[in-house]
């Protein structure tokens, strides 16, 4: 099988402690949780760090705070996928989010994995997910050891896309990221977390420690109602080929007041549907509304040819899910069967 | 006759009063298997083991110019490396096509070829130094399709074969197929593709190599086919057979992708002599992807003459082969592609042309079903669409022409049973699809389609007249019976076969069985689990050797008993008079007697196939004993605005003739299904070649289990299996194949449900959502409702051999071809088939021959 590369594993017992070994190893160190994005991609070579800390013996990081629904929600960075589905708090108060995670990879894997690596998750492409043999057959690509996207192989840039399945929905929901370094600590708009670059696509810096994801406390005035939908080959263990997860507030009487669209897995980071919120915002959320958006989330993905499916498929489909997804929302029918991850947890 | 009273004792237990034979008896490895008690090869252990690691060309093809072990050798662990010289013999599964070399050694044919093998004293080390190993080549062009290889003849990929880069071309044609034509009131010709696809068996390939004393080793691994690795081993290693001992580990999966011998079984051999230690290899994914020997993908072009009545008048068949880098089976293969056309329906008239090429990819060879999928899917497909042209029910179609038992076919097989026509009615009646095909909501359909499989080819791979499988019994005064066999369990239940057949006919438990087989050096020869052959032919085994001993132990208990031998009761572990139940011995107690009557207890049972009345070159693939027969029913759920799909519910009826234990054929129904669903739906053994300007890659799409996709349990629809029980007389107690027909009609009955459903053909696999929406979208411009390949190469498939058909008054033989095939009184180091089969009647005729 897949061998590990030797390194030095530090289990520390709290925040300040883990910042400060990152502090004092630098950009060869790298932070774990569950691992089961990290050594994976250890055992093909993606990374080779020197150092490797993980997270999981701090307390502090772990733990879901949700009970009170105007206040500002928070979930611990290493509280696991698993424990983020059994929980009916979550469900109750963001089925979408609750859905997205249980369409995360499968149930063993949920159990390991947690909500902060799943926001960090390191962009994907067939290209680069491969042994370093493979890699080597193609003479490797640009996000690692390369020069060349392969899948796009005149661009200058690197075109691995976003696989995580909370990022999108988080980001409409309006999440924000608590990071802690050895210099201290700062929040961020989880959107600002990410960058459009399949290499660098994490504006974290390597010494900063994700370790809080807050959400928005429920508004008298406004009713957020979300939708999550994905579309992969399979039930479960697939990443998504395309996610749309879509978060609308309306008012009192049903008139739109604001609405936030993002995109997963056409892009190399949760692709905002930019102008959704302008074409839905002032008036009920109608037929035509809803299609025009969708119409705009097919224009504004980038499916690539470096996942499963045809690209130009997942194009195609970007229209229909962004259009069910919001369907949904207005309480109208999907015209398209439910994926595979209405499965419910 | 001396034999007679055999037959007539033989025959009083050959009948359904067994207390295993015919019920749902729990298998005899279960409870270790799902405790986790059963070692596979990867779970052994010796001392001092040591671990290996093959390391693998990175280029699709080229020479090597230099292997450099430097940084190899500073790895902390390392013992030791091999390179291709030190095992210069070539090897390969068929003695046509010896093309393989343990390591390459000096040309590499494909991303994944074993160019070198490194050894540490752990398996982390092993992987490490196997990264540092350097190997510096010279590229050549490579070939990535059948069109390719077809197109430049240049280089070529092996010297051998055909001509250029064509490994293997045939063309066959039986009777007079222009007439045949001529006749036909419609005519329909269509073109099909069937995508490659791996076996992806749960357990990756694994070997332990143990030398032992002096120039003798014993070769632990995951092989359907541990006889064919003995006789590779011998050859690459220069050792006598008798120095190398080969165990079969119990497989967790084959499905024919451990019958070949493997490169790695092969290097552990000998790295293990060099070093003088135990040493391991275990495949990761992506490895076995590129061992392979999956399905071909394959090209097609069916012409059919069909009468109003739906009565097929002639077909001509070609089919393309991708083949890979290496022989394997696939001259086997390609013949597969046309041998089983002529089985199901009447065909009174046939020409099969079939080609296989060289490419620069892993090779392709025997997946269950080995060469039949493709071409049933183009046939199942082919008539539902012959059907709607002629105004009739698919079902009825097929029910109405259906091949005759015991029928020789133009393409000179002989059939023996043939239930069919129960098992088109099983699935028609339960699905419903009398009142429910053709009226159930848009985007909701019902597709049907047929198959038939062997049960165990005719002939071995290798030339011989010996027996295709033996059994031997051990009995003594214990009361247990060791059953020496060297047949493989991969998981499909034969040892729990045998078990139950020896336990029936001599009256014992299960438990008082103790099974030894997959062992060269205990275990008489059998060749293996492919081709569906072992319940057949070592169950025709077992119940010989097991009858032998029942009549000696009866023959001297009736002499204690004061009995006659014909009246004696074997049952409930006790040997007892028929006539007078109180006058009786303890099993234990009846070999004791037989044992101190006759001396040492110890029978043996072999068998042979019937022989086959074609004669022409080619005709050895395709006989068997018998067939299987499968029909399917699929219900299928299309959105038409994205080209999703789900199937719904299978309906599957399988001929089974008896089934020895309804429980294992049940699993092997739904096991078949779970497959033919994934190869129909989704699996793809798809290759990637980069921008020709600016890179010479070709390599493996995703070879690992996350993006090779392949359904889960979330995919599988539900599945009613029908048991159709008909028993062939060639069968033990009538006992049929299940391991790979019902694979078949799958994929098939799901492209005609798809049709049925949102009116476009899907003409080949897998069948993706995009092909169906491209297909509507088609539709809705008034173009042709359909997606799949628009012609089919140019090839040329040389010299068509004339076979004049049994209705014609044929002997069986080309009428056209100056090479002789192989007489049958040919005499080879095992004597003339002639002889060796009047041999075997002489000793004894019950079961082995007809």
């Amino acid at each position: 099988m897949l061998r590990l590369p030797r390194f030095h594993f530090h289990i520390p017992d709290s925040t300040r402690e883990a910042a400060s070994i990152l502090a004092a190893e630098g950009p060869d160190a790298r932070l774990v949780a569950g691992g089961t994005d990290l050594w994976p991609n250890m055992k093909r070579r993606h990374q080779k760090p020197a150092t490797v800390v993980s997270l999981m013996s701090i307390r502090d990081l772990q733990g879901i705070d949700l009970a009170e629904p105007s206040a500002e929600a928070r979930i611990g960075a290493t509280t696991l996928l698993g424990d983020l589905v059994r929980s009916s708090a979550l469900r109750e108060r963001f089925p979408a989010l609750a859905r997205a995670i249980s369409s995360i990879s499968s149930p063993p894997l949920r159990q390991m994995g947690t909500l902060g690596g799943n926001i960090c998750l390191d962009t994907r492409c067939t290209y680069y997910n491969q042994t370093e043999d493979w890699r080597r057959a193609i003479d490797y690509c640009m996000k690692e050891d390369g020069s060349v996207c392969w899948v796009a192989p005149s661009s200058s840039r690197c075109w691995a896309h976003a696989a995580s399945d909370s990022a999108p929905i988080l980001a409409a929901l309006g999440a924000r990221v608590r990071l802690q370094s050895a210099e201290g600590e700062r929040v961020l708009a989880l959107t600002e977390l990410y960058r459009d670059d399949g290499i660098d696509y994490l504006a974290k810096r390597p010494d900063e420690i994700v370790t809080d994801v807050l959400l928005p406390g429920a508004s008298d005035s406004q009713t957020c109602q979300s939708s999550f939908w994905k579309l992969r080959r399979r039930g479960s263990i697939d990443f998504a080929v395309l996610s749309v997860a879509a978060a609308v507030w309306t008012d009192g009487k049903g008139i739109v007041s604001d609405a936030r669209i993002f995109l997963g897995a056409v892009g190399s980071r949760p692709v905002p549907v930019a102008g959704a919120t302008e074409i839905l915002r002032g008036r009920s959320l109608t037929e035509d509304g809803i299609a025009e958006v969708a119409g705009l989330a097919r224009q504004l993905a980038t499916p690539m040819d470096n996942t499963d499916f045809k690209a130009q498929w997942r194009g195609l489909m970007t229209a229909r899910y962004a259009e069910a997804a919001l369907r949904e929302i207005a309480g109208l029918e999907t015209q398209i069967p439910p994926p595979h991850h209405s499965l419910q947890p | 006759m001396e034999d007679s009273k055999t037959r007539k004792v033989g025959a009083a237990y050959d009948s359904t009063s067994g207390r295993y034979v015919g019920r749902p008896f729990r298998r005899v490895d279960g409870r270790d298997k799902v405790t986790g008690v059963t070692r596979f090869a990867d779970d052994l252990d010796f001392p001092r083991l040591c671990h290996l690691r093959l390391v693998r060309s990175r280029i699709p093809h080229g020479r090597i110019t230099s292997i450099d072990f430097t940084q190899a050798q500073r790895v902390e662990g390392f013992l030791g490396s091999l390179v291709g010289s030190a095992m210069p013999e070539t090897f390969g599964i068929l003695p046509v096509s010896q093309d393989e070399h343990a390591l390459c050694l000096e040309r590499v044919r494909f991303v994944g070829d074993p160019v070198a093998a490194v050894a540490a004293t752990s398996e982390d080390a092993a992987y490490e130094a196997a990264l540092r190993v350097e190997v510096d080549y010279e590229p050549l062009p490579t070939i990535a399709s059948v069109e390719e290889a077809l197109s430049n003849p240049e280089p070529r990929i092996h010297d051998y074969g055909s001509e250029g880069n064509i490994h293997k071309s045939v063309s066959l044609r039986f009777g007079n197929l222009g007439g045949g034509f001529d006749e036909a009131d419609m005519i329909l010709e269509d073109h099909f593709f069937y995508e490659g696809n791996n076996h992806l068996a749960l357990e990756q390939h694994a070997t332990v190599a143990v030398p032992e004393d002096v120039d003798r080793i014993t070769v632990y691994s995951s092989t359907q086919t541990p006889h064919y690795l003995h006789r590779a081993l011998t050859r690459v290693l220069g050792l006598a057979a008798s120095r190398i001992r080969v165990i079969a580990c119990p497989n967790g999966g084959g499905f024919g992708g451990k019958s070949d011998p493997f490169n790695h079984e092969i290097v552990a051999a000998k790295m293990a002599l060099e070093l003088g230690r135990p040493t391991k290899i275990t495949l990761d994914r992506e490895e076995v992807f590129y061992c392979h020997r999956g399905r071909h993908p394959v090209s097609m072009k069916i012409r059919t003459g069909f009468s109003k009545d739906g009565a097929i008048t002639a077909q001509h068949l070609q089919t393309a082969l991708d083949g890979g880098a290496y022989g394997s089976y696939g001259v086997a293969s390609t013949y597969y592609t046309g041998a089983l056309q002529t089985v199901t329906y009447s065909l009174p008239r046939y020409q099969f042309d079939g080609v296989r090429c060289f490419t620069n990819k892993p090779p392709c060879g025997p997946k269950r079903g080995h060469g039949t999928p493709q071409p049933r899917f183009g046939f199942e497909v082919h008539l539902d669409k012959a059907a709607e042209r002629l105004g009739l029910d698919p079902a009825d179609l097929r029910l109405a022409h259906l091949a005759t038992a015991g029928q020789v076919t133009a393409n000179w097989l002989r059939l023996g049973t043939i239930a069919l026509q129960r098992c088109i009615e099983a699935v028609v009646d339960g699905s419903g699809w009398r009142q429910r095909r053709g009226k159930l909501p848009q985007g909701r359909g019902l597709g049907l389609a047929c198959g038939a499989y062997m049960c165990g080819a005719g002939l071995p791979i290798y030339w011989n007249h010996l027996p295709q499988s033996a059994v031997q019994l051990k009995l003594d005064r214990s009361g247990g019976i060791a059953l020496f066999c060297g047949e493989t369990e991969i998981g499909q239940g034969s040892d729990s076969v045998l078990a139950a057949l020896v336990a029936d006919v001599l009256g014992v438990d299960l438990k008082d069985i103790r099974l030894c087989v997959a062992d060269t050096d205990l275990t008489p020869v059998d060749l293996g689990s492919y081709s569906s052959r072992v319940t057949l032919m070592a169950g025709k085994a077992a119940l010989q050797a097991a009858t032998r001993a029942r009549d000696l132990i009866a023959t001297a208990v009736a002499e204690r008993l004061e009995t006659a031998p014909e009246n004696l009761v074997f049952a409930n572990r006790q040997v007892f008079d028929s006539s007078d139940p109180e006058n009786g011995l303890s099993f234990e107690d009846a070999v004791i007697t037989a044992e101190a009557r006759f001396g040492t207890l110890g029978t043996v049972g072999s068998y042979i196939p019937p022989r086959s009345p074609g004669k022409y070159r080619g005709a050895g693939v395709g006989p068997s004993p018998t067939y299987s027969y499968s029909a399917a029913v699929i219900e299928v759920e299309v959105d038409p605005s994205s080209g999703i799909y789900r199937p719904v519910h299978v309906w599957l009826a399988h001929d089974i003739g008896r089934a020895i234990n309804p429980t294992l054929v049940l699993g092997q129904i739904e096991g078949s299904v779970y497959m033919g669903l994934g190869e129909a739906m989704m699996e793809e053994q798809a290759f990637r070649r980069l921008p020709r300007h600016l890179s010479n890659a070709l390599v493996h799409k995703m070879p690992s289990m996350l993006e090779y996709k392949s359904p889960t349990f979330l995919e599988m629809p539900e599945v009613t299996s029908y048991l159709i029980e008909d028993p062939d007389p060639e069968g033990p107690h009538g006992a049929k194949e299940v391991g790979q027909g019902p694979l078949l009609p799958v994929p098939p009955a799901l492209a005609n449900a798809i049709y049925d459903a949102v009116g476009v053909r899907i003409d080949q696999v897998p069948i993706q959502p995009h092909m169906i929406l491209q297909a509507l979208m088609a539709k809705d411009k008034g173009e042709e409702a359909r997606f799949g390949p628009a012609g089919f190469p140019q090839v040329d498939f040389g010299k068509t051999l004339l076979v004049p058909t049994p209705d014609e008054g044929g002997d069986g033989r080309a009428t056209n071809d100056s090479k002789k095939k192989r007489s049958s009184k040919m005499r080879g180091d095992t004597g003339t088939m002639s002889e060796r089969t009047e041999a075997l009647k002489r000793k004894d005729g019950a079961l082995t021959t007809k």
